[in-house]
C-alpha cells in the first residue's frame, strides 16, 4: 500500500537503539494507544551538553518505528542546542522521504525530542499552552500553526497529513481552514473542498451577515466620532443604510459610505454588494 | 511483478480471491475469440448472449433464485448503490433508512451521502452491535417505522466474519411492508443461501470474493419488486443496467458459482478446521491476544485476532517478509487515520484495535501454510512488543 524507501524499510526491519537508556538524563513521552502512535525517547547527556546516547520505544507503524530509529541515530553526538534545531523534515529526509500521509510520524519524533530536551532542562513545553482544535487526536492550534509554518503547508489535507488533525470525525475542518487562512494570509491557498455547489446567499443570510459586519467592524469607528449607521433594507445586491448622529450632517458621509462601508461589506459578506444611503 | 501466487501464503481472501483455474479456463475463449457484442444482430455477437444466459442460470442456481431476478453489475459496490437508490426513488416520500454500524464502506459511505445523491434530507438509523459483533433484534424492531424506505444489513461482516440473522430480519421488514437489502458479498459461497425461502428483496454479490475476476458483480432483485436503474444507458440487462456486458467476467462468475456450490461443504469442514487450528494456536501461543467477534455465528474462513500493545501495519510488514498475506484493522492500514469502525463499534479497546489482524482462508490454503503462520507469528509479536513502550513483559 505505502511506497516506502529502502531506508525506511531498513530502519523498520533493523531498528537502531531500541530500548531505554539507564538513568536517562531526559525522557520524552508522546502519543498514546488511542492515537495509534506512541514514542518514548530517552537520552543521556554529558557534562558538556552533548547527547552521548539515545534509545527509543515505539508503538506504531513502519514509518513511526523508522522515524524513531532515524532520530536516535541523528542526535547521538549532537549538542542539545544542535538537536533542538532538528525538524520533522530532517527526520523524513534522513529516511529518504516518507509518504505524505505518514509525515505526522516524523512530527512525533521531533515532539519526543523536544519533550526529552525540555525534561532534561526542567522546563515546561511551549506547546502545552495551545488550545485543542482537533479533539479526536488532541492537536492544538499552536501545533497546527507550527506545522503550517515549518513545513509550508497549504491545504487542510496537508495539515491532516502532518498533524492528524481533521483525520477523525472531521468536525474541526472549518476551524483548520480558518487557522490556515490566518497563518498564511496573503499567499495563494489551495482550497480542496469536496464536490460543493457554490452557495447562493438568501436575503435573510445577507441581512444577518451585514448586521454582523456593521456591528463588529463599522459601528465602533463611527461611534468614536459621534456617529452611527443603521441597516434599512437589502434588495438583491442593494444595501440600503442610514447614517445617524454626527455622520448625518457630515460632508464626508458619501466617502464614508462608499469607501469604508461598501469596501468592508464586499470583503466580508458578498463582493457584489452596492451600498446606498437613504 | 516479482512476487507470484505460488510463493505466497495467501490468507486475505476477504480482501480478494484468486481466480479459480477452472474459472479462468471458462472465461478465456470470451477474451480471445468470442469477443462479439451480445446485442449485435450477427451470429458472431449474438451467440455470446447464450453464454451470458447460461451464466445467469448458474448464479441463480447458487442463490436459489430465478434467472430473471439476476442482474449483472460491475461490482458489489455498484449493486449496493443500485439497490438503495432504487428503493429511495421508488418511495420518495419515505426518508428513513435502517442499517448497521458495521457495514462495508460501500453501504456506510453511501448512507452518509444520501442527501447529496438524492437531493432530499434523509434520516439513517445505524443499529449498534454488542462486544461480540452481534445485533439486537429488539432495537431493530423499534427502528422500523412507516417512514422507512429500506433496510440494509450485511449478511456477514467482512472484518470479523460475524453472521447476522438475515432470515429473521428480512421477515420482520416484510411484515411491515419495508424493502430489505443485504450486502451478501462475503457470505455467498461460504454459507448456503436459498432466496426462494427468504423475504429478501435485494441482494449484492461480488465476483472477486468468489474466485471470479474483479470487475463483475450481481444484484438480485426479487420478482415483482419495483426497480429504478442506477446506470442508465443501453437496454442491456433488460433495461436494468446500461453498458455493454463484461461477457468474459460474467461467464467466469457463472462458472465460479457452480464451483462454489461444489466446494461449500469443504469450506465448512476442512477450511473451517484449518481456521480453528490457526486461531486456537495463535491465541494459545501469544499472551494478551484475543478473538474479535462471535465464536460460532460467523463465516467458516475468517479469524480476527487482536495482539495488544503492538500495531497492525508493523505486524503485517513483518508477516510480509515471510510472504504471509493478511489484513489489519489498525488506523495506519485503514487509509484514514482511525482504526476500523467495525472494531470500534464493538467496543474493542484501543490497546487491541490497532493491533488487530484478520486472517481469511480459502479452499486453496493448506495445513502446511497454517503450520508456518503458527511458527512465525509469536516471534513477530514478541519482537514488536520488545520495542513497545506499553509492553511491560510477561
Amino acid at each position: 500500500m505505502w511506497e516506502y524507501t529502502d531506508l525506511v524499510k531498513e530502519h523498520f526491519l533493523n531498528p537502531r537503539n531500541v530500548g531505554e537508556v539507564e538513568n536517562a538524563s531526559g525522557t520524552g513521552d508522546v502519543g498514546s494507544l488511542a492515537c495509534g502512535d506512541a514514542l518514548k525517547l530517552t537520552i543521556k547527556v554529558d557534562e558538556n551538553g552533548v547527547i552521548t546516547d539515545a534509545k527509543f520505544k515505539t508503538f506504531g507503524c513502519a514509518s513511526a518505528i523508522a522515524s524513531s530509529s532515524a532520530l536516535t541515530e541523528m542526535v547521538k553526538g549532537m549538542t542539545l542546542d544542535e538537536a533542538a534545531k532538528i525538524t520533522n523534515e530532517d527526520i523524513a529526509d534522513f529516511l529518504g522521504g516518507l509518504p505524505k500521509e505518514k509525515m505526522h510520524c516524523s512530527v512525533m519524533g521531533r515532539e519526543a525530542l523536544e519533550a526529552a530536551i525540555a525534561d532534561y532542562r526542567g522546563m515546561a513545553l511551549p506547546m502545552a499552552e495551545g488550545e485543542i482544535v482537533c479533539e479526536c487526536f488532541g492537536v492544538t492550534d499552536l501545533d497546527i500553526i507550527r506545522a503550517i509554518n515549518e513545513s509550508n503547508l497549504r491545504s487542510v489535507e496537508e495539515i491532516t497529513n502532518f498533524t492528524k488533525a481533521g483525520g477523525g470525525c472531521g468536525k474541526c475542518e472549518d476551524r483548520l481552514r480558518e487557522i490556515l487562512q490566518q497563518t498564511v494570509s496573503g499567499s495563494t491557498l489551495e482550497w480542496i473542498k469536496p464536490m460543493e455547489k457554490p452557495k447562493k446567499m438568501t436575503t435573510l443570510q445577507k441581512i444577518k451577515k451585514i448586521e454582523e459586519v456593521l456591528e463588529r467592524e463599522i459601528r465602533p469607528g463611527l461611534r468614536k466620532d459621534g456617529g452611527d449607521i443603521e441597516l434599512l433594507d437589502v434588495d438583491g445586491d442593494f444595501v440600503s443604510v442610514s447614517l445617524r448622529g454626527a455622520c448625518k450632517s457630515c460632508s464626508k458621509s458619501q466617502t464614508t459610505i462608499k469607501e469604508y462601508v461598501e469596501k468592508k461589506l464586499r470583503e466580508l459578506v458578498l463582493d457584489t454588494l452596492i451600498v446606498e444611503e437613504n | 511483478m516479482d512476487l507470484h501466487h505460488d510463493a505466497v501464503i495467501y490468507m486475505d481472501n476477504n480482501a480478494t480471491t484468486r481466480i479459480a483455474p477452472e474459472v479462468l479456463e471458462a472465461m478465456m475463449p470470451y477474451l480471445a475469440d468470442y469477443y462479439g457484442n451480445p446485442s449485435s444482430m450477427h451470429t458472431f455477437g449474438g451467440q455470446v448472449g447464450q453464454a451470458i444466459a447460461r451464466a445467469r442460470g448458474q448464479v441463480a442456481s447458487l442463490l436459489g433464485a430465478e434467472p430473471e431476478e439476476i442482474t449483472f453489475t460491475s461490482c458489489g459496490t455498484e449493486s449496493d448503490s443500485t439497490a438503495i437508490l432504487s428503493a429511495l426513488q421508488t418511495f420518495p416520500e419515505k426518508r428513513h433508512v435502517v442499517t448497521t454500524r458495521v457495514e462495508h464502506p460501500a453501504i456506510k459511505n453511501l448512507c452518509e451521502n444520501l442527501d447529496r445523491l438524492t437531493g432530499h434530507k434523509h434520516r439513517v438509523t445505524r443499529l449498534k452491535v454488542a462486544a461480540d459483533g452481534t445485533l439486537d433484534l429488539d432495537e431493530y424492531a423499534e427502528a422500523l417505522t412507516e417512514d422507512t424506505a429500506i433496510v440494509s444489513v450485511m449478511w456477514a461482516n467482512n472484518e470479523t466474519g460475524v453472521i447476522f440473522p438475515i432470515e429473521k430480519m428480512a421477515r420482520m421488514a416484510r411484515e411491515r411492508g419495508i424493502l430489505f437489502h443485504t450486502d451478501a458479498v462475503q457470505a455467498v459461497g461460504k454459507v448456503p443461501i436459498n432466496l426462494k425461502e427468504l423475504d429478501i428483496d435485494f441482494l449484492s454479490l461480488s465476483g472477486h470474493k468468489l474466485h471470479a475476476p474483479k470487475g463483475v458483480g450481481v444484484l438480485y432483485v426479487r420478482r415483482g419488486t419495483m426497480f429504478v436503474p442506477f446506470l442508465t444507458g443501453g437496454h442491456q440487462e433488460k433495461g436494468r443496467r446500461g453498458g455493454t456486458e463484461n461477457v468474459a467476467s460474467i461467464v467466469a462468475l457463472g462458472r465460479a458459482c457452480d464451483l462454489a456450490a461444489e466446494k461449500m461443504a469443504d469450506e465448512n469442514t476442512r477450511v473451517k478446521a484449518m481456521r480453528d487450528r490457526l486461531e486456537e494456536g495463535l491465541l494459545a501461543a501469544v499472551p494478551k491476544s484475543m478473538l474479535n467477534g462471535h465464536k460460532t455465528d460467523r463465516l467458516p474462513n475468517t479469524s480476527n485476532i487482536s495482539f495488544e500493545f503492538v500495531e497492525g501495519e508493523a505486524i503485517l510488514l513483518h508477516m510480509n517478509r515471510y510472504n504471509i498475506c493478511a489484513s489489519s484493522g489498525s488506523a495506519c492500514t485503514s487509509g484514514s487515520l482511525e482504526p476500523s469502525h467495525v472494531l470500534r463499534a464493538m467496543g474493542v479497546p484501543f490497546t487491541a484495535a490497532h493491533g488487530s489482524i484478520r486472517f481469511s482462508l480459502s479452499t486453496y490454503n493448506t495445513e502446511a501454510e497454517v503450520d508456518l503462520v503458527l511458527e512465525k507469528m509469536p516471534g513477530i509479536i514478541e519482537s514488536l512488543r520488545q520495542m513497545s513502550p506499553f509492553w511491560k513483559g510477561n
